[in-house]
């Protein structure tokens, strides 16, 4: 299995955990993810809400440029995954946007490929049963709540995964590490987004909601996988914060990778004492 | 919904909601005012106008009060009222429409700080190709005076190295810089 690799501006800065775990997951799995070559950012929302077509010739250009590889592209940020999608979804629909977008990125784009998000990627293509042989040190007691946010599921006609209101890739991958995983209702509720750098006050409201639910059902911790979700919650929440995981940081943990204590030192949140509690550090 | 004396002299301008239907390829008609966008919407509490009575006013071609709400900027994108809709109104879309026609005619607004951090935004992809949050962020204090917020915060992911200090390097900057200009123009 081989996908051409989209990390995105925050994995290579704020979300290097989540890279770090992604990639070393990705190899266990026998999933190949080939970097594109020279990528750029696609705009993220700041792009969508203040210029149409320099949004979609951002995401056009990364889009073009795996096209060349010949592969379906794997995502971990949600904000780029819908992006990359939106623009092959518009591009497709409308004859066009499908000219203007070549002559803005000067490259050929056929939208032959699809995109897919990581999480999509180990939940359906690789399956259940491959993660479970591979689990060497489960889980076992620790109380986790996985929150989707928006660009996972939304808008569904666009990202074609898991259902808008209720999705449970993440739910059936955190029970097959062995988890404890909890109902509730902070799922696919926003955190606010870049809100959090501009209006501190929505973000940490928005924020401290999502955290009182996971506390409400009695989280231990959030899974995620989102790096604005994951760096909000961890620097949003004030005292007796939740610890905040990347799905792919537990995949690792549970499969028994040393390398996991390395990223769990990056978190703002420790989970170390966390984590240490139930024996699995 | 009320409107004031000066709202309703504008009402019977349908060149404003001709101009955002055509943009936004959306069909604001439809909508029946059911509310289910404003419900569901995270940021509702802090808007000037709520969703539904956007997409009205853009109906009545309120363009004035419409390119100056908070509620366009506040608008966090979450995909909800677009997933929730009972009528495929596009609310989003209409957001996006409505914000980049405010920037595009140099509309100044009740909200100041977010058209900053998205121009800051792009202005960092524009010079680097990739965001380099480091810079992005001074840049966007200095831009909005806001030089102690949240300075913890940044020394915090500094040192726990994930901030990076140099910008990245994108081969490919000049077609992304060139892609910025392309776009500069009409919607
Ligand atoms: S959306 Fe965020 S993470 Fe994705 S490429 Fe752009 S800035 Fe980067
Ligand atoms: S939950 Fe937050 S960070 Fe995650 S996708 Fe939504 S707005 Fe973005
Ligand atoms: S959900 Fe749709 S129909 Fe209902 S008020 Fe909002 S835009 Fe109108
Ligand atoms: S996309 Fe904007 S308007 Fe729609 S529900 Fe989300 S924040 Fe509210």
């Amino acid at each position: 299995m081989k996908y051409a690799y989209y990390p995105g501006c925050s994995l290579e800065s704020t979300a290097r955990a989540y890279d770090l775990s992604v990639r070393a997951v990705c190899r266990d799995l026998a999933v190949e993810l080939e970097e594109i070559e020279d990528w750029n950012c696609c705009g993220a929302s700041s792009g969508h809400c203040t210029n149409y077509r320099l949004s979609h010739a951002l995401a056009g250009r990364n889009l073009a440029l795996a096209e060349r590889e010949g592969l379906d592209i794997a995502v971990a940020c949600p904000a780029c995954f819908l992006r990359l999608k939106s623009t092959r979804h518009e591009v497709r629909a409308d004859a066009r946007l499908k000219k203007e977008l070549a002559e803005l990125i000067d490259l050929p784009y056929e939208a032959k490929y699809d995109t897919k998000h990581l999480l999509d990627i180990i939940c359906r293509e690789v399956g259940m049963e491959e993660v479970g042989k591979r689990v060497e040190k489960p889980l076992t007691g620790l109380k986790l709540v996985p929150y989707y946010g928006c660009f996972l599921v939304r808008p569904p006609k666009v990202t074609q995964f898991d259902d808008p209101e209720n999705p449970q890739s993440m739910d059936i991958l955190m029970d097959a590490l062995g988890a404890e995983v909890l109902d509730w209702s902070g799922k696919v509720d926003c955190c606010g987004g870049s809100i959090s750098i501009t209006k501190r006050d929505i973000g940490a409201k928005l924020v401290s909601e999502i955290a009182d639910a996971a506390r409400g059902v009695g989280a231990e911790a959030i899974v995620t996988a989102c790096p604005l979700c994951q760096s909000n919650l961890e620097s949003r929440q004030g005292s007796q914060a939740l610890p905040t995981f990347y799905f792919s940081e537990l995949i690792g943990l549970s499969f028994g990778m040393k390398e996991a204590n390395t990223w769990f030192r990056r978190h703002l949140v420790s989970p170390v004492a966390l984590l240490a509690s139930h024996g699995l550090l | 919904m009320q409107f004031t004396s000066e709202q309703a002299q504008e009402i019977g301008n349908p060149a404003f909601a001709k101009r955002v239907k055509e943009i936004s390829g959306t069909t604001l008609d439809r909508c029946y005012q059911c509310l289910t966008c404003s419900l569901g919407c995270p940021v509702n509490f802090a808007m000037d106008y709520l969703p539904n009575q956007i997409i009205r006013m853009v109906q009545l071609g309120l363009k004035e009060q419409v390119l100056k709400s908070s509620t366009i900027w506040l608008c966090a994108t979450c995909e909800s009222c677009v997933t929730r809709c009972p009528n495929e109104v596009d609310v989003l879309r209409v957001m996006d429409t409505l914000r980049e026609m405010a920037l595009r005619e140099g509309v100044k607004g009740k909200e100041t700080v977010i058209p900053i951090f998205h121009e800051t935004f792009l202005g960092s992809i524009r010079q680097w190709g990739r965001q380099h949050e480091l810079s992005m962020l001074l840049l966007l204090k200095l831009k909005t005076r806001d030089i102690f917020g949240d300075l913890g915060l940044g020394v915090k992911m500094l040192l726990k190295g994930n901030l990076k200090l140099l910008p990245p390097r994108v081969k490919g900057s000049k077609d992304v810089k060139a892609i910025f200009e392309k776009t500069k123009g009409e919607i």
